[in-house]
């Protein structure tokens, strides 16, 4: 059972349609027996970083989301969940959840902002270390596109965390992966079939 | 690079999809559900749901289509049709919808965009607007269905929205709407570059070159079709291999 975070914000419905399409049991939840018990956490999210960590504070989800990915527990952070990871964010001057070093910042180069739509995402898997996460490309061709909506974006401090990259106006980190952690800038559940297959890879990992 | 996007249109009514010319003489043009799942296959980049009866109807917006859809489809989609606050925005959103746009309802309450661009993000809210030319250069925001002339200039409205948190336009042109004779470059051109955010230009798509020409001289982040896709007379695919061969970026 995968647990889709429910902090109420954006569209956790969508992530829902998605893996129902894929047969992959889920459940929308902020119960944190439910998140404790699950194989795997989803953070969805668009909206605004402030907004975000005040409701994940409100619902009383930081320790719990904090724990979870502490103890290993496949987890997939979107858009705005991949943005809650690192330590603080533009958006507000948003102090963040710093699970990872970075900071999350606006885009400075093309005139339209948000970015919205269909942007090539570049598979980033050099080093050793990052072999493990070939599997998210399983069947997905280099520079295939993915479906944005951001203003802002993710600059890990450790760079080799970066296995997807993409740019608007500037190179910016699309996927992030690290031990359990996987987390899109894009919209994996918004982006047709090449968005279906990147949520099985996903779920393949584990 | 972003690439530009094709967008088609559902426009609904009493929960099926129909099609007008120049916002009148409506005809049937199927079910929502199973039209919006074919453009999906056929690569469609995003849906645009419109109630068009639901301001003049004074009704919310058909949830359930919407809900239906979005179980079906893996692109997003936008709805939109008489929202007038948070709370219909928020429940299009849990039905499944990604961004809902606002027309009558931003333009008699202009605090509601920035209400719900606080509430869900900007990136949610489409400001739609109509627009009819009313003079040399100068195009009027229409509402209420195209019905009523607000005395209000087009490109002022479009920049007034962002300011408040729009985070698109949708941008109809009344005048080329359903006469397959070209987008509004003009208009569009106008709005794209006063505004920082995306904008989809709507109304008139008749042949392949319009769509070529709505980028490359209107300035468009993404164009919009609705009887052209429905009927059968282009098929996404067509225009974005036009759009490609042209050398404009689309998602193939």
């Amino acid at each position: 059972m995968i647990a889709i975070l429910d902090y109420k914000i954006g569209n956790v419905g969508s992530v829902r349609n998605a893996f129902d399409k894929l047969n992959f049991p889920s459940v929308v939840t902020n119960n944190p027996d439910i998140i404790h018990k699950a194989d795997a956490l989803v953070l969805p999210g668009v909206g605004a970083a402030g907004k975000g960590m005040e409701n994940l504070k409100n619902g009383k989800l930081i320790k719990c989301l904090k724990s979870q990915i502490a103890k290993k527990k496949p987890f997939l952070g979107i858009c705005l969940g991949m943005q809650l990871l690192f330590e603080t964010s533009e958006e507000g001057d948003t102090k963040c959840l710093a699970v990872l070093k970075g900071q999350v910042k606006k885009f400075q180069k093309e005139k339209k902002i948000p970015q919205i739509g269909w942007n090539e995402v570049r598979k980033q898997i050099t080093d050793n270390r990052k072999q493990n996460y070939r599997k998210l490309f399983w069947e997905i061709p280099n520079k295939s596109y993915f479906y944005f909506v951001n203003s802002y974006y993710c600059n890990p401090e450790n760079k080799s965390l970066v296995v997807g990259e993409t740019e608007y106006g500037e190179n910016f980190a699309s996927i992030i992966a690290k031990d359990n952690i996987v987390a899109t800038q894009f919209h994996p559940e918004k982006s047709g079939s090449v968005g279906m297959k990147f949520l099985k890879n996903w779920r393949n990992l584990w | 690079m972003v690439t530009k996007r094709i967008i088609p249109c559902l426009d609904m009514t009493e929960g099926k999809v129909v099609k007008g010319i120049q916002f009148e003489s409506f005809r049937d043009a199927g079910n929502p559900v199973s039209l919006a799942q074919v453009y999906d296959e056929e690569g469609a980049d995003e849906l645009v749901f419109l109630d068009i009866t639901a301001t003049v109807d004074n009704r919310s917006i058909l949830l359930d289509v919407v809900e239906k859809t979005a179980k079906k489809v893996t692109i997003p989609f936008s709805v939109g049709g008489g929202v007038r606050g948070v709370d219909e925005m928020r429940d299009i959103l849990k039905a499944g919808a990604d961004k809902v746009s606002v027309n009558t309802g931003a333009f008699v309450r202009p605090e509601l965009i920035t209400e719900c661009a606080q509430t869900f993000g900007s990136q949610c809210v489409v400001l739609s607007l109509d627009a009819k030319k009313v003079g040399d250069n100068r195009w009027n925001v229409f509402i209420n269905g195209g019905r009523t002339n607000t005395g209000i200039d087009a490109v002022t409205w479009s920049k007034q929205a962002v300011e408040l948190g729009a985070g698109e336009i949708l941008l109809t042109s009344i005048d080329t709407d359903g006469t397959k004779r070209g987008f509004n470059i003009e208009l569009t051109q106008k709005v794209s570059k006063t505004v920082s955010v995306p904008v989809i230009a709507s109304g008139g798509a008749g042949k392949l070159s319009d769509f070529s020409e709505i980028f490359t001289q209107g300035g468009a982040d993404a164009a919009l079709a609705a009887s052209l896709f429905h009927f059968g007379e282009l098929k996404i695919k067509d225009v974005k291999d036009y759009l490609a061969s042209k050398n404009i970026s689309v998602r193939n």
